[in-house]
């Protein structure tokens, strides 16, 4: 079993359950043991790009000592969670008076530890399919194949970008969803707006905005013969769902435990 | 001594990172921005506009908060830009300023239904207030 630290997110403990139960339950089939930090914080879900903004990134780097000490990758599932975390990582590795002004921060802290530079692995939960497992592997495990199912996998914005900081994907022509739709039997659909954004959390001040935004994406998967729509961002889900998708839905997690057995169908 | 327009300028271009000098004008980022309709300025006039230091007519424009922080423009730049940087820059100085919050919790319930993700109230609280 390899053990590596986790970092479920506020989101995944409230209204998007089915990300997480399943992200544990696939994971464990697959050898790999999600070791949850303790106490972790919100990482306030946006990464504010300001170099001059610390204290809203303090979660972040608190969740990177975690697993630091426990000289383990950081595995997030929720990609607005990666996001901010991954980029919070590269910003302590390369700016020096930001790392500074964080471990000065964080001295203040009740526990004694060294100044954090960035040691950290952060790792979505694809990238740990991709790389520590290997599609191949996960081939392997599948018992129930999704023969036929046109499935459009839906990056968005926070997994690809920016892209030479996220370093998950060509930025422009991703494949790792793709691999991984094909690597539990189903048909990836390839359609222009996979990794344009749903509108995020615009929806909230501006929902005629954010529903502009989601029905091109979910318009582009249907017009492309896509069935379903996959995603690993709760507020992509929430916002296509809400702006009328007429196909549904779900979460990759999801998929991947029906396949694996570990779930019996999907509320597809 | 510089004036409030040039202290302006330093601290959107000091606290963004981003040198609007390299911006060579193709438009590119305005033409991959998901909310270039919903924008009365567009992210080639921030970078623009901000070089000729009119950063108070930015700040005052709903546009700040269209943007979706999508990276579209970051990404597809050919000079390395980072538009959204700069737009980023600009929101902070105009919710800082005392009283100034685009949103604040009181906004939160009429908002808010049955299904929206956390996460979307955290992003909103960070990207629209102080
Ligand atoms: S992105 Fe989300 S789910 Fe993730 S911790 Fe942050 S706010 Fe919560
Ligand atoms: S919620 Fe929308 S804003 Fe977020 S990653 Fe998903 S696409 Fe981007
Ligand atoms: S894409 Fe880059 S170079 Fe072109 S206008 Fe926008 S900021 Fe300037
Ligand atoms: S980050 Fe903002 S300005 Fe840039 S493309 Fe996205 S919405 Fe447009």
């Amino acid at each position: 079993m390899i053990k590596v630290s986790y970092f479920p997110g506020c989101t995944l403990r409230t209204k998007a359950k089915q990300l997480d139960l399943y992200a544990r339950k696939c994971a464990e089939v697959l050898g790999v043991q999600l070791c949850e930090i303790e106490d972790w914080q919100c990482c306030g879900g946006v990464f504010v790009s300001n170099n001059d903004e610390i204290a809203s990134k303090l979660s972040s780097v608190r969740a990177l000592i975690a697993a630091k000490e426990e000289d383990r990758p950081l595995v997030t599932v929720c990609s607005a969670c990666h996001n901010v975390i991954k980029q919070t990582n590269y910003q302590i590795t390369n700016d020096e008076s930001f790392r500074n002004r964080a471990n000065l921060y964080l001295s203040q802290d009740k526990e004694k530890r060294e100044p954090y530079s960035g040691e950290t692995k952060v790792m979505h939960y694809f990238e740990l399919l991709r790389d520590v497992v290997g599609f191949d592997k996960i081939k392997e495990k599948v018992v129930n194949p999704l023969t036929g199912r046109k499935i459009a996998a839906y990056y968005g914005c926070l997994l690809l970008r920016p892209g030479k900081v996220m370093a998950f994907d060509d930025p422009e022509n991703p494949a790792i969803m793709e691999e991984f739709i094909r690597a539990i039997g189903a048909e990836p659909v390839i359609y222009p707006y996979r990794n344009e954004c749903c509108g995020g959390y615009v929806a909230l001040e501006d929902p005629e905005s954010a529903k502009k935004k989601s029905n091109a994406v979910t318009n582009s998967a249907e017009s492309h013969g896509a069935e379903l729509a996959v995603t690993a961002c709760p507020l992509c889900k929430y916002n296509l769902v809400q702006n009328g998708s007429n196909i549904p839905v779900v979460y990759f997690t999801e998929l991947l435990a029906e396949a694996l057995g570990v779930k019996e169908d999907t509320n597809a | 001594m510089l004036d409030k327009k040039e202290l302006l300028k330093e601290q959107v271009i000091r606290a963004s990172g981003v040198n609007p000098l390299k911006c060579m004008r193709c438009g590119k980022c305005s033409g991959t921005c998901p909310s270039y309709d919903e924008m009365e300025y567009h992210p080639h006039q921030f970078v623009y506009m901000v070089e000729m230091g009119d950063i108070e007519t930015l700040m005052k424009s709903e546009s700040v908060y269209k943007c979706l922080s999508c990276f579209a423009c970051v990404e597809r730049c050919p000079r390395g830009v980072e538009p959204a940087k700069i737009i980023e820059a600009v929101r902070l100085e105009a919710i800082r300023q005392k009283g100034n919050n685009h949103m604040t919790a009181n906004d939160i319930p009429e908002k808010v239904n049955d299904d929206i993700p956390q996460q979307a109230i955290m992003s909103a609280m960070r990207k629209y207030s102080k």
